[in-house]
């Protein structure tokens, strides 16, 4: 029973000491940023990495989720008579939750995960050493310019998502069962407000492409520097992420739909 | 030694949290030779080095390398130190998603505001003086594992740096590949008029090569001077690593309880 409660007070002082470390990595990440924006192009270069290379799973994803809203929503509305209304549906599932949620899910498995195990290999063989040895800050050269491409590309990819889900739920809904096609859009265009809807929705992005995008470089730069390590490190980005999202979803759906929507 | 010493450690301790690594060692680096420090793995030599380089921080004692006491120094004043150093890694460290010219370059292009045409002169130099000039747009995934320690090479003298540190520079490396580095090493600091500390447990290659050793065991430093005197020191930890004798001050076995005990043989006939 000691033994027991030992070991729990040992995990949750090294879980306490961890949180605290991320704290005072995202401080320092955040002081020395200015070179990911002075030398934009080492930015730029991330978020194509983080970026470009996650469109194909974001837009395939985001039309099969649309497709799968689509028909979900027109067997609901139907049995009461309101399948005009089944853009309305679809659209703000996913600009206020599918959108960022499900981006930002997919964003933390293809390119958390890569980002980890790229800083977190360049650990295990020296190069941050090797790096910190030559007097440059790896921080400011290798860490930040990755974080900040994250933070950039999840809004980015969480609307492309958005839209190409409103043009799934369009091609099942309009092309495929034959719903009004202008009542399809008009209800949409009337129901989805630009800042209750779009802004939430594009504001749960940004939070969510930054706790991922903090957590992919802190996982690798605090990964033991072997293979297994690096492993682990992975494995724990994405299970991390995922949870942020999730949690961070609900507080932010909280904060901002509760009373009167 | 009449120059004065570029890096000189003083009673210098060093642990790893509780875990002692380095007890009082006492050492001079004197400037424009080639110093080896030779020990077994995990006798502290790599962790001086890191010390000498500023990685690590003294628990008790001082380090002054080209006349700073590392100790003393904050980020901005490491980073300075370092800018008139190179340090040479076991396995190179060169960055995997450059070219090899990028990775020579990588220094030039980060400190000075060189113009492309200068960086792109200065990194051919440094490629030509390890024979990799026309390695110059592969990537480090298609090197050898003595062609990457030649780029590392050059890598770590591309701003002329006073000191340079070599962090097993033979290890891994096939007869040719290891007679070219240690030739460079010698060929490289005595045209640049640099000092070179160099971590190794490699007898035969090193001795030749270097003008003064320190031999370290279990965080101390047990025997020190130039090759002739550490061969004929008579030190028997010197001698069995030298000679690379089975057993010795280093036993063979590792502690255990009698053989017979193990067996199940104690107290039979």
């Amino acid at each position: 029973m000691r033994a027991t409660l030992t070991h729990l007070g040992a995990m949750v002082t090294a879980g306490v000491w961890r949180l605290g470390y991320a704290a005072r990595f995202f401080g320092y990440l955040l002081v020395h940023s200015a070179t990911a924006f002075r030398r934009f192009g080492l930015t730029v270069r991330e978020i194509y990495f983080a970026g470009v290379l996650s469109l194909i799973i974001i837009l395939v994803s985001g039309l099969f989720v649309g497709m799968v809203l689509g028909l979900q929503g027109y067997d609901t509305l139907q049995r009461y008579g309101s399948s005009e209304a089944l853009g309305v549906l679809v659209a703000l599932s996913l600009v206020r939750e599918l959108g960022p949620v499900v981006a930002g899910l997919l964003f933390a498995s293809r390119a958390g995960s890569a980002i980890t195990a790229e800083i977190g290999l360049m650990k295990a063989t020296e190069q941050l050493s090797a790096m910190e040895m030559m007097a440059v800050d790896p921080v400011a050269r290798v860490v930040a310019p990755r974080f900040w491409g994250g933070v950039i590309s999840m809004p980015l990819l969480a609307a492309l998502f958005s839209a190409m889900g409103i043009f799934g739920g369009y091609l099942v809904g309009v092309v495929l069962i034959g719903v009004d096609e202008g009542a399809f859009w008009s209800q949409m265009q009337d129901a989805v407000d630009v800042r209750e809807d779009i802004l939430n929705g594009v504001i749960k992005s940004v939070v969510f492409g930054f706790a991922v995008s903090l957590i992919a470089v802190f996982e690798g730069f605090d990964a033991t520097p072997t293979a297994e390590g690096v492993s682990r490190a992975t494995t724990r980005t994405v299970v991390t992420s995922s949870l942020a999202i999730l949690a961070l979803d609900f507080v932010l759906t909280a904060l901002m739909f509760t009373g009167g929507n | 030694m009449a120059d004065p010493a570029i890096a000189q450690i003083e009673d210098l301790t060093f642990a790893y949290g509780r875990q002692p690594v380095l007890h009082g060692i006492d050492l001079d680096i004197p400037r424009g030779k080639v110093v080896a420090v030779m020990g077994q793995s995990g006798c502290g030599k790599t962790t001086l080095l890191r010390v000498i380089a500023a990685a690590l921080l003294p628990t008790r004692g001082r380090a002054r390398v080209l006349g700073q006491v590392t100790s003393d120094l904050d980020r901005d004043g490491l980073y300075a130190l370092r800018r008139r150093m190179g340090m040479l890694y076991q396995f190179g460290a060169l960055f995997t998603d450059m070219t090899v010219f990028d990775n020579v370059a990588f220094q030039m292009r980060e400190h000075t505001n060189l113009p492309e045409d200068a960086i792109r002169d200065l990194v051919l130099l440094k490629l030509e003086a390890v024979g990799l000039r026309g390695a110059a747009p592969l990537m480090p995934a298609e090197l050898s594992g003595g062609m990457a320690r030649r780029v590392a090479l050059a890598r770590a003298i591309a701003l002329d740096p006073e000191l340079i540190l070599y962090d097993e520079p033979f290890t891994g490396l096939d007869p040719i590949a290891l007679g070219v580095i240690a030739r460079l090493v010698r060929q490289l600091n005595d045209a640049l008029g640099a000092t070179a500390v160099i971590v190794t447990h490699d007898v035969a290659e090193t001795l030749p090569l270097v003008d003064y050793v320190y031999f370290m065991a279990d965080g101390r430093v047990v025997a020190q001077g130039t090759p002739a005197e550490v061969r004929r020191s008579g030190v028997p930890f010197v001698e069995q690593f030298v000679s690379g004798a089975i057993d010795g001050p280093v036993p063979f076995h590792y502690p255990a309880q009698g053989y017979g005990a193990d067996l199940g043989l104690a107290g039979r006939a």
